[in-house]
């Protein structure tokens, strides 16, 4: 039993070990340290700067801009996709009554749950450029084309800085729903039947059910969805780059840390700074995942 | 549908003061519970439609013409079904070409992934040794860091190897970017199958490595086969990485369809064929609506996954 274990276990992981060193600890280590350098890659050593890049992030509007556009995103993002999301799993699995004793969906159930779910097996990149047609300007976009109908004057829902960002977090909703409908549906679909059949029998109404019951045990569920959300709300870079007016436009209107550590790296070659704003980014995202977890603790209701 | 309640409430075993009162308030509720329903199936619908249509409207517009496209009524059907705009799409913007390539690298990646993630998950999972832990929590530690972070770095890391604009170097950090949640969600699996069976195979003489592929693995087929669809479809769809790494000079050969799409997308309005857009976007759905009609079931359970614990 003993005999070969150790090269086993060396061997099993010698590979996987090294190509995660390789490509994910080791640039996440270099991370913390070019952030406090001026490397532009051109000259052969980064110098030592100290928190130099920190310091101009500070006073960098357009940090601040993203900044703001990830709290927005943060918070009407997982609000309208949650509450859409809980609204129609509930209708899928409950809102059809009590059929000999089990809850079931309204009619059509199935039908619903394949599509909805159906925008999340796409790219963002392809929903993105979807919806940039979508929202084309004038009346060859399909909402702009549906205004004309009722002869209302075309909404410029990427050109107008004040739409633009609510746009795009249509579009995230668009594809998110989905997929939590279908996660909320299997925590539903683990609540015993017997607490909806003693619902009913004292007399509880669809609205009763769902704030007492569906709600209260679907919590351990919905902080995971928030989590999960909240960090897609740190990201949107992929749909920001294909969807907005120059990229995170117009004039910064939809810009996100994402995409201004893309531009910095990559259209302005400043190394340095645009590891300032990963490492930015990194303590972003981790203090938000450890609030949510903290602040949404409460007891877990035992079955 | 909203009859069903009801009969129930009365048989209740209440007092009679008690059951005249619920009697009433059922009324009201039914009443409630009728508008609820009927706004609620009003709200499905509405929704079903505002998935469908861009969808929809997408695949129609890939047959339309240019001035059907900006003069016409949106919602129109084409007038001719005719399929310049996909040859147009397919070789002139080269959407097959991305479409192979994409299929090339996530199938050598996807297997890369599996193997490696189940490899290194198994024996995490069930061989304790002196650092196993550690190493274990390293590879889960991936799951809290942004890409972001590690974007620039990883960018110098390919460069230097050598590996930028190379499929290798796209697969290996396809690879890499995929551990985390790989391993992670394989080592609780793994630490689900029974140890007698394992012993028995060890007593029979097999090997480590021989226990592992021949049994362990057909064991584990279940957890193997959600991991591998989050695995494909999460590479299928990535951007981020190959936007990062295949730029440059005739990097666009060996573009992704991802990229290719969004550069399509940009020129598109230089040279104003949006029908070709439209098909290399059909192009680019339509693959996905059928692989998702047949694995429809397999696919939501695989990618909530990683959600449900």
């Amino acid at each position: 039993m003993r005999h070969g274990r150790y090269p086993f276990i060396v061997g099993f992981l010698a590979i996987p070990v090294a190509i995660y060193v390789t490509f994910v600890i080791g640039p996440y280590a270099q991370a913390f340290y070019l952030a406090t350098t001026n490397w532009r890659g051109v000259s052969a050593n980064p110098k030592f700067v100290g928190l130099e890049n920190f310091e101009r992030l500070l006073s960098d509007d357009i940090f601040w801009k993203a900044i703001r556009h990830h709290v927005v995103l943060l918070l009407a993002m997982p609000l309208l996709t949650i509450a859409i999301a809980l609204f129609f799993a509930f209708m899928l699995n409950v809102g059809g009554g009590s059929r000999g004793g089990v809850m079931t969906g309204v009619r059509g159930s199935k039908f619903y749950r394949v599509v909805f779910f159906f925008p999340q097996v796409l790219a963002v990149v392809i929903v993105g450029v979807i919806f940039s047609r979508v929202y084309a300007p004038d009346d060859s976009g399909l909402l702009n084309g549906a205004l004309g109908l009722f002869g209302a004057d075309p909404v410029l829902f990427m050109a107008n800085p004040r739409v633009a960002l609510w746009s795009i977090v249509g579009v995230l909703v668009w594809q998110a729903v989905g997929f939590y409908v279908v996660l909320f549906s299997a925590g539903m679909a683990s609540v015993p039947r017997d607490i909806y059949e003693a619902a009913t029998i004292d007399g509880a109404g669809r609205s009763a059910m769902f704030f007492r019951i569906t709600l209260p045990l679907l919590w351990d569920t919905l902080q995971v969805a928030w989590v999960y959300l909240g960090i897609a709300a740190f990201d949107a870079f992929a749909i920001v780059q294909v969807l907005s007016v120059d990229q995170g436009g117009p004039d910064g209107a939809t810009t996100v840390l994402g995409m201004e550590i893309y531009r910095n790296a990559f259209s302005y070659s400043q190394f340095g700074y645009a590891s300032a704003m990963g490492v930015a980014l990194f303590f972003l995202t981790i203090t938000f995942a450890a609030l949510t977890l903290r602040v949404s603790r409460r007891d877990t209701i035992e079955l | 549908m909203t009859t069903e309640i009801a009969p129930s409430a009365p048989a209740a075993p209440a007092g009679a003061g008690k059951a005249g009162a619920k009697a009433g308030s059922t009324l009201g509720r039914r009443r409630e519970v009728g508008l609820l329903s009927s706004l609620g199936h009003i709200a499905l619908a509405v929704w079903a439609i505002l998935v469908i249509a861009p969808l929809l409207w997408t695949i129609l517009a890939s047959f339309k013409s240019n001035t059907e496209i900006f003069l016409g009524n949106p919602f129109a059907l084409p007038k001719e079904f005719g399929f310049g705009s996909y040859a147009r799409a397919w070789s002139e913007a080269h959407v097959g070409r991305y479409f192979l390539n994409s299929v090339f690298v996530v199938s050598l990646s996807t297997a890369g992934t599996m193997l490696f993630g189940a490899m290194a998950a198994y024996v995490l999972a069930r061989y304790p040794f002196p650092g196993n832990r550690v190493i274990y929590y390293l590879f889960v530690s991936g799951l809290a860091f942004p890409v972001f972070l590690a974007l620039v770095p990883l960018f110098l890391v390919v460069n230097n190897l050598g590996l930028l604009n190379t499929y290798t170097g796209l697969i290996l950090v396809y690879i890499a970017y995929s551990l985390p949640f790989t391993v992670f969600f394989l080592a609780a699996f793994f630490k689900t199958l029974p140890q007698s069976v394992a012993e028995a195979a060890m007593i029979d003489g097999a090997s480590h490595t021989r226990l592992f592929f021949q049994i362990m693995v057909p064991m584990a087929r279940p957890g193997l086969v959600s991991i591998a669809i989050f695995n494909i479809i999460g590479q299928w769809n990535q951007y981020l990485l190959p936007v990062a790494l295949m730029q440059g000079q005739g990097a666009d050969a060996k573009w992704v369809l991802t990229q290719g799409i969004a550069s399509i997308s940009t020129s598109a309005g230089y040279e104003a064929d949006w029908a070709a857009l439209f098909a290399a976007l059909t192009l680019s759905i339509l693959p996905m609506i059928i692989v998702y009609a047949v694995f429809q079931r397999q696919i939501q359970s695989g990618l909530t996954s990683g959600a449900v614990k």
